[in-house]
Order: structure tokens, then C-alpha cells, then sequence
């Protein structure tokens, strides 16, 4: 096949705003001085001021919004089409969470205001906060961290904190061979060494590796469950109790939370600390890399190591003034609060009280699911990934793209294209790149790393039979073309409004900014 | 069925029976049974949106925000205007929804759109290297303090009491971690003292963190406390309000190593606090220690000009525990709002916007001071925000203020009990002369009633 012709996005080569400045041209229009002017000098002296004004573009606001809407029809997006990305959870992002997010009561809260004035807003946190202990089996929650690898950091500071109250200095931290990547990364800024644990024949932990390496220099293993292969850990009471019994903490990485809701609780598994996505499980939309949010729950004994400050319902009482800051307001029902005074928190890690907004739209989700629709929301997800492996093994594709392990599955799977290499002269990456051209995002490729060439699918609970179908048909075509004709999918994609992108190229001479 | 799923009973049959199972139970045939949860979440049922609206709604209502007071509230997130079409292109699907660009080919949009992001920090701060944004302004200072470590391995950091009490304490924490100290250097006249920051200065030092305009307000002389840290070798990390750097000296031509900051201001709405961003900005060397994504310009196939996320291999999804960060979802969503508030403002606009900010806050300024019993903090330069003792007590006078329906700042004991009548005011443009001849009227009469009392009680 050749392709002669260029779509229009192809033929609209790439200008950047500041191409598009001219000299004069404007947006803002901004408020005339209404004070008596002092000369400048007078207020800041010229050595502290800037010379020449920064360079930033000239171009009105009709441009301004052209210019990026024709961007964002460069980017293939979530409400348009099928995101199966593994590890991810492309769910549906609830357009109500947008409007009440928006409200100005939410959308124009200074962050400082006092907590007797910001009552909604604490009240609705505190309200996320016991909700999430209940899906998580654990009693206290931290909203603070801002995404999951900030939530990791915080779990493994907390796991430092408390051995470190008991007198003890660990070295290690456990991961398995299949963890994200920022669990080692976490890891090593949290200051201990990562010791990585093999995986079993079955796709689980490898027990046995685990106990060789689990001894009182170990500080946590860090699990994801089920994990990044799809499969829940059969044996994850005896990997707790393993743990536990070196006096280590069990940490969960919450990235694949989302068929557990409502069906089985990391703390009843025995996990310590546990970390959610709020960008995955509970909807935030993820907005092309974030905002994210990555609260933790944890068991009673890491408790008293949260970050601060916290939020509280101050029983019983009305607020004469809260410690931090004496607010009061007339005697009136304030009982929501946030506690700073909290002596053995390991502090920070941020601003503020974290990202407010996504716990406005996670709070919301949970509040139109209840109970029985995050149960449904689990369910669905292991049916709709359960479904897509058996429609892609009824297309015929299971013969290059087998299944990394035969077994049941959770709420996504990992196939190999291992085969598809071999058999038919194309990489999981002219796979991947080729379902483009068909209109769909293709699924997580080269991850998790112990299997080779590939593709990890998510297609959550959102999804449609019929859009399954339409993928699994997809895949099957694809194979078919390139038994017939590698090349079709080596040098794909076709549509796109570019086609393969040189990255070697772009890392070799790197180019980040424009030069003005 | 549950509102945003689809399966219908019939779709449930066929689908178990295409997978050869009889039931979703066999499913989960894998969780031991002690561990399924029996009887459910202990949450209320789902209710209908209009429903959820109105609870949240009720909520929201419950809050005073910056509509329903006049605000004079800063300390780290200030309710600057945020234009129209922000909203509207954020709220496109195409920007809203997608993840991480991990295929470029379809995401040459959110790619292209860091490419300029960067380019703008870049110009702003007057730096060569630019990541795509961290989460936010306390903790990029945190991950500044790591870049540093990797950078020179030294692990003694010496913090101006003039960073955000925030980014301290977040550097504190981050500290146990990285397995670094971090210790104050003091204040003279509110801001940063030369002599201190050179005596605790040695060769250990790794970075010295400053902040432009500091956390009262103040104009630090970024050059002179710059050149004393790089004698001994130290990094220079400075976080800066961006959008004071129409008017200031960028941190770039001031010996800065490192200007990272809070992003909020760049047209990002309050939010209680988040989600925004962080800005990170560094001098070459750094490139490839830097947190974070980065995008860089390359081409396609047939030669046409595109983007890709580079340098990746500093990442953790490649390098794993030799990352230069574990970050991976930061706030892409916040850094566009960033780049097109920058448009929209422009070359110009940034310019009259500091300069409008710059003359208000100076008559903010003179009006308090010039009140009975008020006294200015400190007398250094300021931007849009400035310190005040108030010579009553803090809290009384604020709220008393509030009952006015004047938010009149931050009371700076919530940090430092030293400063228990100090009161931190920030101006924005959206605070004009009318609203501060009244923030005067209202904490005059404030100030005069908790004086009143406190003799009453004397």
C-alpha cells in the first residue's frame, strides 16, 4: 500500500504560538491604574528589575483560541474512542464532576481561608477520607499526596518514620521484578536500597525468593495486587504474614485498585499503607499527564506518621478556635478542622492540602456510585477484560499474540508479541502503532518488562461490547494484513497528523524549547 | 447496570458465556474467600446526578470564597483573574482526557503544547532547560533539593527563612529521605541575611533555596546571596512568583541554577488549593538530571516537524531506581492553563500586569502603615504582598474584619509564633482602590476595637 495523498492535519504543519506572535497584537485588556502612580524607581530599585521584557507571544485572543483547539484536534482523546492503555484505567470521566468542580464555592476557595469559613470544603474531604478507608480496609487517610508516585514516597517516608520510632534503621525495600517503575524510583529517593523479587511460574510473587530475601533489614515490600500482569496473588495472606514477620511493612499500590472496589480490601489482606489514584479508579480525567491525586490509607500503627495537617470532625462541640490559627465564628457549628498538631508526622510534602479539585470530582463518583456501583464498577471491569481475551482468542489471534499467562484475569491482561515477531515480521510497536490508523489508542506496549514485546490491555468497565468486539476485530485484521504484508504495519500510522516521529533523533541533538 | 457502565443482562450472558464461565463470581476465583468482603461497602447507595449535584452544591455553598468576600489572602496562591477562554479550551475533551502522551503520533497536541510551555518558562525565567511542569510550588522545591543531591552529592542544604514555610517543611521531610539536613538561614529586615547565609556557608553546603519575592513579601537581592552560595560551590534553587518576573530580575541573569515555583497564578484557579502546577527551570548542565517529562522537537517519516516526551531515559518507567525522579502523572492540565494565560497576556501584558500590581500593593501599603498602632514589617521593595504588624491581636482583628466581609490577609503566627500580630496582605488586579480603601477602613476600625478590648482586659 501506498499512500500518496496528505489528510489536511498533515498538510498543517506544526507552528507553535510563538510563531504565530506579531508585534503589537494583544488579549488582555487589564485594569486602568486607580491609585496615584509613583515613579518605579521609587518602589523597586532598577538593579532588581528585569531589562528587556521576556519574549512571550503577541497574538489576540481569537488566535489565541484557534490556535489551541487546532492542537487539541492533534490529540486523540478518551471521549472520543477506545484507550485500553494497561495500568491506567481509562474510565469515563463523569462530565458532572466538571460542573461541580467549577462552583465557585470550590473553584475560588483561597486555600488559606480559615477553616470555619471553608467548612463545605473540609466536610467534603473528610467525607472522601472515610470513604476511601472503607474501599481500602484501613482506618486513616492522608489526602495530601498529589499523584501516585507521591503517594509512594509518603508510604515509604511513613514505613522510615515508623521504624524509626521503634529504634530501628532498615536498609531494604523489597519489589517485585513486575512493579512500576516508580516503585524502585520511590524507592531510592526515599533513601533505602531496592531488592527486586522474582515472579513464580504463575505470574505471582515468587514465595520462595520472598522468604530468602525477607529478614529484619528489610524495611516494606511494596506490591501491586492485583498486579501489573492482570493477576491477583493467590497467595497474598502468606506474603503478608512473611513480611510481617521480619517487621516490615506491606505497602499497596493502588494503580490497579479499580476491580477491587467493593469486592476485596488491601487491609484485609494485610497490607499497612496503600496508595490511591484518584486519576485512575475515581475518575479525575487525566488531562494528557495529569492532575492526579494519590491519597493513603494506612492501619492504626503507621497512624500517628501522617503528613499534616489533617482533617478532622472535632466531636461533641462547637469550635471556640482551633489550635492552629483560633478561628471562630459566632459560637456556630464548625466541626470540621485541620489538625497540625500532630508531633511524630513526618510533615509535608506539598502545600496546602492537596489537590482539592480532584477530590471534589473522586467525591462526587462515590457519591453517584454507592456502595453497589463500585461493586458494579469492579465486576464490569473483569468482565469486559475476561470478554476482550476470549473475543481475541475466538478472532485467532492467540497464536501470535498468546496470552503471558494462561489464567483468568482481573481487570486487565498481558499478551506477548513474542510470536508475531517471529511468525510474522512486526513488533508490538507496528502493532501498536497500526491500531492508530484503525482509531483506536493502543494498549500499554514493552510493560511490564519480563515479557517480551508486550502489550498490557485495560479496557475498564466503561466500554461497550460492541467496542470490544470492534478491537478485537481490529487486532485480528492487523495480523491478517501483515501476514500478507509486514511492511503495511512497519510503517504505520498512515492517518495520524504525523506519522512515526523520530525519538532517536529527538534525544540524540535534544531541542526543548524554541529559540526566540 | 451503574450509570457509566453498559452491559445490559443479555450482554452479561453472552459475555460469560464467551469466556466459558458461568458466573462474575468464577471470576474472582482467585481471592481466597476469607478475603472477599462480605456484605458490602459500609457506603451509602449511589444517588441520581441532579441528586449529587444538589448535595455538592449545598456544599460548596457552605464556603466563603473569593466572590463572597473582598480577599486579601496570599501566602503562596492568589485570586488573579482567570480569562474565559482558559475554561473553555480546558474543558475540550482533547485536552481533557487523554493520559500521558505515550503515542505521539496522536499527541502532538498535548506534546506541542509542553513545547511551548517550556519555551515560555524558559523566556520567563531566563533559563535553558525546562520539564513539562511538577506538581506544585512547595514540592518542586522538594525535587529541586534532589537534582542538587545528584548534581554535587553534598548533603547539607541551608534554607532561607524567607521560602514559603510550606516548601521547608516539605524540604524537612523529603530531607529524611534523600538523606540531606536542611538548616534556616535568618531574616534582617525581611529579607534574607547576606552575613548569615555566608557564615553558614562551607564546602559541604549542596544548595542554598531562596525565594523571589520572599515569603513576606520582600525583593531579595537574588545576585548578591547567589554569588555568596556559588563561592563554596553550592547549587542556587530559587522559587520564584512567575508572574513577577514581567518587572523582576529573571532568576536566570541573577546566577540561579535551578528556578522552580508555584504555578498557580498563571491562570489557574484557587481550587482550595490544587490542583495547579510546578514550574522547574535549570541552567544546561542539569538537562539531564532533571525531574519529570520533558518534550522535545523532532520529525516524522516523511519529514514534517513533530513532538515526542525525550530524554527519557532519566525516568522511572526506563531507569527504574536510578531515575532522576520517581514522578510520572504531574499536571499537564494546569501547565496549558499556564501557557495560554501567558499568551493571553503577552509581551506587554506581563509588563503592566507586574506594574499595576507593583503601584496598588504600594498604596495598600502606606495606607495600613499609615492606620493607628500599624506598622509595616519590614521596609524592603515588594511586588503584591507585604507584612504588617498590627500592634492587636491577629486573629481578633481578622475576624472581626470577616464579619465585615473583608478577608484582610494571612495571619503569619499560623507559621511563626514570633510574628503573632503580623498579617500578611496580597493585591491582585482584581483588588481595586475601592476595595483597599475599604480593607484600610475596616482593619483601622478592627485594629482599634481588639486595642480597645485588650486594655479593657489590662
Amino acid at each position: 500500500m501506498s499512500v500518496t495523498t496528505e489528510t489536511p492535519q498533515q498538510r498543517d504543519r506544526a507552528r507553535t504560538v510563538f510563531e504565530k506572535s506579531r508585534s503589537g497584537r494583544r488579549a488582555a485588556v487589564l485594569p486602568a491604574l486607580d491609585v496615584p502612580e509613583r515613579p518605579l524607581d521609587e518602589l523597586i530599585p532598577p538593579t532588581l528589575r528585569r531589562v528587556d521584557p521576556p519574549r512571550l507571544p503577541e497574538i489576540s485572543e481569537p488566535e489565541i483560541v484557534r490556535h489551541y483547539n487546532r492542537l487539541s484536534q492533534r490529540n486523540f482523546d478518551l471521549d472520543s474512542g477506545f484507550y485500553p492503555l494497561g495500568s491506567c484505567t481509562m474510565k469515563h470521566n463523569p462530565k458532572l464532576h466538571e460542573r461541580v468542580a467549577a462552583l465557585p464555592g470550590n473553584a475560588r476557595l483561597h486555600p488559606a481561608q480559615m477553616p470555619a469559613r471553608a467548612q463545605g470544603a473540609l466536610e467534603l474531604m473528610w467525607r472522601l477520607q472515610g470513604a476511601l478507608a472503607e474501599i481500602a480496609g484501613l482506618p486513616h487517610v492522608s489526602l495530601q499526596p498529589s499523584a501516585g508516585s507521591h503517594g509512594e514516597l509518603a508510604g515509604v517516608l511513613l514505613t522510615r518514620a515508623y521504624h524509626r520510632d521503634r529504634g530501628e534503621e532498615r536498609t531494604k525495600v523489597l519489589t517485585p521484578d513486575t512493579a512500576h517503575g516508580t516503585n524502585p524510583a520511590t524507592v531510592t529517593m526515599a533513601g533505602y536500597q531496592v531488592v527486586k523479587v522474582g515472579t513464580a511460574s504463575d505470574g505471582g510473587v515468587d514465595v520462595d525468593d520472598l522468604r530468602a530475601k525477607a529478614d529484619e533489614s528489610v524495611a516494606c515490600l511494596m506490591l501491586t495486587n492485583p498486579n501489573t500482569l492482570g493477576l491477583f496473588d493467590s497467595n497474598i495472606v502468606e506474603i503478608a504474614r512473611v513480611v510481617h514477620a521480619v517487621g516490615a511493612t506491606l505497602y499497596y499500590d493502588g494503580a490497579n485498585l479499580n476491580p477491587m472496589m467493593g469486592v476485596s480490601r488491601p487491609g484485609d489482606m494485610g497490607f499497612d499503607i496503600v496508595h490511591f489514584n484518584l486519576h485512575k479508579s475515581f475518575t479525575q480525567p487525566h488531562g494528557g499527564g495529569g492532575p492526579g491525586s494519590g491519597p493513603i490509607a494506612v492501619s492504626e500503627r503507621i497512624e500517628p506518621f501522617l503528613p499534616r495537617p489533617l482533617v478532622v470532625r472535632r466531636e461533641g462541640h462547637a469550635i471556640a478556635g482551633s489550635a492552629a490559627n483560633g478561628d471562630r465564628v459566632g459560637g456556630s457549628q464548625t466541626p470540621y478542622d485541620l489538625d497540625y498538631d500532630r508531633p511524630k508526622s513526618i510533615g509535608r510534602l506539598r502545600g496546602f492540602q492537596g489537590n482539592y479539585g480532584v477530590f471534589v470530582r473522586s467525591y462526587a463518583y462515590i457519591c453517584s456510585l454507592g456502595a453497589d456501583g463500585l461493586r458494579d464498577v469492579a465486576e464490569s471491569s473483569v468482565l469486559n477484560a475476561n470478554y476482550l481475551l476470549a473475543r481475541l482468542r475466538r478472532a485467532g489471534v492467540s497464536q501470535y499474540l498468546p496470552l503471558a499467562y494462561d489464567r483468568i484475569c482481573m481487570h486487565e491482561f498481558v499478551l506477548s508479541g513474542a510470536p508475531m515477531k517471529r511468525d510474522l515480521k512486526i513488533r508490538t510497536l507496528d502493532l501498536a502503532k497500526r491500531l492508530l490508523d484503525f482509531g483506536f489508542h493502543p494498549p500499554t506496549v514493552y510493560f511490564p518488562l519480563l515479557v517480551e514485546e508486550a502489550l498490557l490491555v485495560e479496557p475498564t468497565e466503561t466500554e461497550t461490547r460492541e467496542t470490544l468486539d470492534a478491537f478485537a476485530d481490529a487486532i485480528a485484521e492487523i495480523l491478517n494484513e501483515a501476514r500478507e504484508d509486514p511492511e503495511i504495519a512497519r510503517n504505520a500510522p498512515y492517518s495520524t497528523p504525523v506519522r512515526r516521529l523520530d525519538e532517536a533523533r529527538a534525544a540524540k541533538q535534544p531541542v526543548t524549547r524554541q529559540p526566540l | 447496570m451503574s450509570r457509566y457502565t453498559s452491559a445490559t443482562e443479555d450482554d452479561r450472558r453472552a459475555m460469560l458465556e464467551e469466556i466459558g464461565v458461568a458466573s462474575i463470581e468464577e471470576l474472582f476465583a482467585d481471592i481466597p474467600r476469607e478475603l472477599l468482603l462480605r456484605g458490602g461497602l459500609d457506603l451509602p447507595q449511589g444517588r441520581p446526578e441532579q441528586e449529587v449535584y444538589e448535595h455538592l452544591r449545598e456544599l460548596a455553598e457552605r464556603n466563603v470564597s473569593t466572590e463572597r468576600e473582598i480577599s486579601f489572602l496570599g501566602a503562596g496562591m492568589y485570586d488573579h483573574y482567570v480569562p474565559a477562554l482558559i475554561d473553555s479550551i480546558l474543558q475540550r475533551s482533547e485536552f481533557l482526557t487523554p493520559y500521558t502522551p505515550y503515542q505521539p503520533e496522536v499527541s502532538q497536541g498535548g506534546l506541542q503544547v509542553m513545547f511551548e510551555y517550556q519555551t515560555a518558562i524558559c523566556e520567563l525565567t531566563a533559563l535553558p532547560v525546562s520539564n513539562a511542569s511538577v506538581y506544585e510550588g512547595p514540592s518542586a522545591v522538594g525535587a529541586a533539593a534532589y537534582l542538587a543531591k545528584l548534581a554535587n552529592g553534598r548533603t547539607r542544604m541551608l534554607a532561607s527563612r524567607g521560602v514559603h514555610p510550606h516548601s521547608r517543611e516539605t524540604l524537612q521531610t523529603l530531607s529524611t529521605g534523600y538523606g540531606t539536613t536542611v538548616e534556616d538561614v535568618a531574616l534582617r529586615d525581611g529579607a534574607t541575611d547576606l552575613d548569615a547565609l555566608a557564615a553558614a556557608l562551607a564546602d559541604d553546603v549542596g544548595a542554598v533555596f531562596l525565594q523571589q519575592p520572599n515569603f513576606l513579601g520582600a525583593v531579595e537581592d537574588v545576585a548578591a546571596l547567589a554569588a555568596a552560595a556559588h563561592d563554596h560551590g553550592a547549587l542556587v534553587v530559587c522559587a520564584c512568583d512567575p508572574l513577577s518576573l514581567g518587572v523582576l530580575a529573571p532568576p536566570g541573569a541573577c546566577g540561579v541554577d535551578v528556578a522552580v515555583g508555584e504555578g498557580q497564578t498563571l491562570g489557574n484557579r484557587l481550587d482550595f488549593g490544587g490542583p495547579s502546577f510546578g514550574f522547574f527551570a535549570a541552567s544546561e548542565e542539569h538537562l539531564r538530571q532533571m525531574p519529570g517529562r520533558i518534550a522535545g522537537e523532532t520529525v516524522d517519516a516523511d519529514g514534517r516537524r513533530g513532538f515526542v516526551l525525550t530524554l527519557q531515559t532519566r525516568e522511572q518507567h526506563i531507569r527504574r531506581e536510578r531515575a532522576t525522579s520517581n514522578i510520572c502523572t504531574s499536571q499537564a492540565l494546569n501547565a496549558l492553563a499556564g501557557v495560554i494565560y501567558l499568551a493571553w497576556l503577552g509581551r506587554r501584558g506581563i509588563v503592566e500586569l507586574g506594574e499595576l500590581l507593583i503601584q496598588r500593593t504600594a498604596y495598600a501599603r502606606d495606607a495600613l502603615a499609615a492606620l493607628p498602632g500599624v506598622s509595616t514589617l519590614h521596609d524592603r521593595p515588594v511586588v503584591r504582598e507585604f507584612a504588617i504588624r498590627l500592634g492587636a491581636p491577629v486573629h481578633g482583628v481578622i475576624e472581626r474584619c470577616a464579619r465585615e466581609g473583608v478577608n484582610p490577609g494571612y495571619a503569619l503566627a499560623r507559621d511563626d509564633p514570633e510574628l503573632a500580630d503580623g498579617l500578611l496582605v496580597a493585591i491582585t488586579e482584581q483588588r481595586s482602590r475601592a476595595d483597599i480603601d475599604r480593607l484600610v477602613d475596616v482593619l483601622g476600625a478592627a485594629v482599634a476595637a481588639e486595642r480597645d478590648v485588650v486594655e479593657v482586659r489590662a
